[in-house]
């Protein structure tokens, strides 16, 4: 077999045998466990009081916020991953155009937290 | 034929063997490290935690699993059944997928691929997607809630925690964990780890595992006070055991890729006679449990974050840290010299 295949046939095994091991403990109590449903035990748990209406309800619009703070500062992770590796051979040029880059977002992230995207209270 | 079943079978079957092996190990440590967690908590607080099942409570893990299996499995009426299976499920394989690249000896690895160290931090940003499809799919409050709080929390502490790699990657050179192992066998033994040239890192890399993990002071997700227990609310028999089983293999991921990353992985304190005799895989494992040892300890001692305080911490502390750090290290390899390597 080629390389690229035996590097990562591996991998996609290892997730197959560890997909199999999970689906049978999950399946396992649907076969040997003694089962009784009734409304009560099936219905939402709400500290026992019958769940009042749907739980997909509004929330608040700073986890969304969070969420795409975090793509962009994963983003900049990914971009500093080749950077990282090549640092040896890539001198002051790449030095310094990553801090360029950096600086570009620092300022980003200067200006959102005066915002107060990273406030909670 | 014959060429046939020695060039595709029998590779493929060795491939199944070293997997499942893997496996088994993984899970009877994992079990291990559950009832050591149990044991140190109660050591703490004076306790003498589980110690019915077997000799000093050995056999406990074992004896949870088979009470789970035999639990009666419910789905919520109100839920979306496909989901709500599925997210345990996603929750576990991904945790233990992670182990196919950890290197825990010299060639002791299922694939050790170019870009290790790319591959587990992938797949410890998927973790997120089990618990947003539990919280959703439960179709209840307490696990909504829960399920939100804890995604914005993971993929805060993802973030510091890219920027500790990329730290430990401008001084090693490669994606490929065990060259970053390599590339930490160094003159001065376990002084050339990058535990003690990177400190701060270290302790940001730490604290950043503990919250990604959702372990305590962090462990807002299951906050019993105000969530119940956060998005396993619903959940219970080996659904529920699949979530604690993929936390519980994430925080050895978690203390794996800290040994990698910062203590040496397999190499011994010093390369002189009686440390060189004991074999790499017991100083991975000690190293590993060393850093379970402390996760545990945070657990038992230190009390519990406010969420503001949490986000707080990740976004307004740990990240511009590690964005320094980041600048400093690469400013010290470029204009430092040899003084790093």
């Amino acid at each position: 077999m080629d390389v690229l295949l035996m590097d990562y046939l591996p991998l996609v095994v290892f997730i197959g045998v560890a997909l199999v091991l999970g689906l049978a403990l999950l399946v396992a109590p649907f076969i040997v466990a003694y089962k009784q449903p009734d409304p009560e035990k099936l219905s939402a748990y709400e500290c026992g009081f019958n769940p009042f209406d749907d739980a997909r309800m509004k929330f608040d619009v700073r986890f969304y916020l969070v969420a795409i703070l975090f793509i962009i500062f994963d983003l900049e992770v990914s971009f500093l991953f080749p950077w990282a590796i090549v640092f040896g051979e890539i001198g002051a040029y790449g030095f310094w155009s990553m801090m360029v880059f950096l600086a570009v977002l620092t300022i980003g992230f200067i200006y959102e937290w005066k915002k107060g995207a990273l406030e909670w209270d | 034929m014959v060429e046939f079943w020695w060039s595709y079978i029998w590779p493929l079957i060795v491939m199944v063997a070293q997997s499942l092996l893997l496996l088994v190990l993984l899970l009877i440590t994992i079990a291990y490290i559950l009832l050591a967690d149990r044991k140190i908590w109660a050591a703490v607080q004076m306790r003498r935690g589980p110690n019915v099942v077997g000799p000093w409570g050995l056999l406990q893990s074992f004896a949870d699993l088979l009470k789970f299996v035999l639990k009666e499995p419910t789905i919520p009426a109100g839920a979306n059944k496909g989901v709500f299976l599925l997210a345990p499920l996603v929750t576990c394989t991904l945790a233990l997928a992670a182990w196919a690249v950890i290197p825990v000896n010299a060639g002791w690895v299922i694939a050790d691929i170019n870009v290790g160290i790319l591959y587990v931090f992938a797949i410890s940003s998927l973790g997120v997607y089990g618990i947003i499809m539990a919280g959703w799919a439960s179709n209840s409050k307490y696990p909504f809630l829960a399920a939100l709080r804890s995604a914005a929390q993971m993929v805060s502490y993802e973030v510091s925690i890219g920027f500790v790699i990329i730290t430990v990657l401008l001084c090693a050179g490669s994606l490929k964990l065990s060259a970053i192992v390599a590339a930490q066998n160094g003159a001065y033994g376990m002084f050339s780890w990058y535990w003690l040239p990177l400190l701060p890192m270290f302790v940001v890399f730490f604290v950043s595992a503990l919250a990604e993990t959702n372990r305590p002071p962090f462990d807002l997700v299951e906050a019993e006070s105000e969530l119940v227990a956060g998005f396993m609310v619903e959940y219970g028999s080996t659904p529920y055991m699949l979530f604690m089983l993929g936390e519980y293999v994430a925080i050895g991921t978690m203390c794996a890729m800290g040994t990698i990353l910062f203590l040496g992985g397999w190499l011994p304190p010093f390369q002189v006679a009686p440390f060189t005799w004991v074999p790499g895989v017991i100083w991975f494992v000690l190293k590993a449990f060393f850093m379970f040892f402390l996760f545990a300890m945070a657990k038992a001692i230190v009390p519990r974050y406010r969420y503001d305080q949490l986000m707080r911490l990740g976004w307004k502390v740990f990240l511009p840290i590690s964005l320094a750090m980041v600048v400093i290290v690469a400013a010290v390899l470029q204009f430092g010299g040899a003084v790093l390597k």
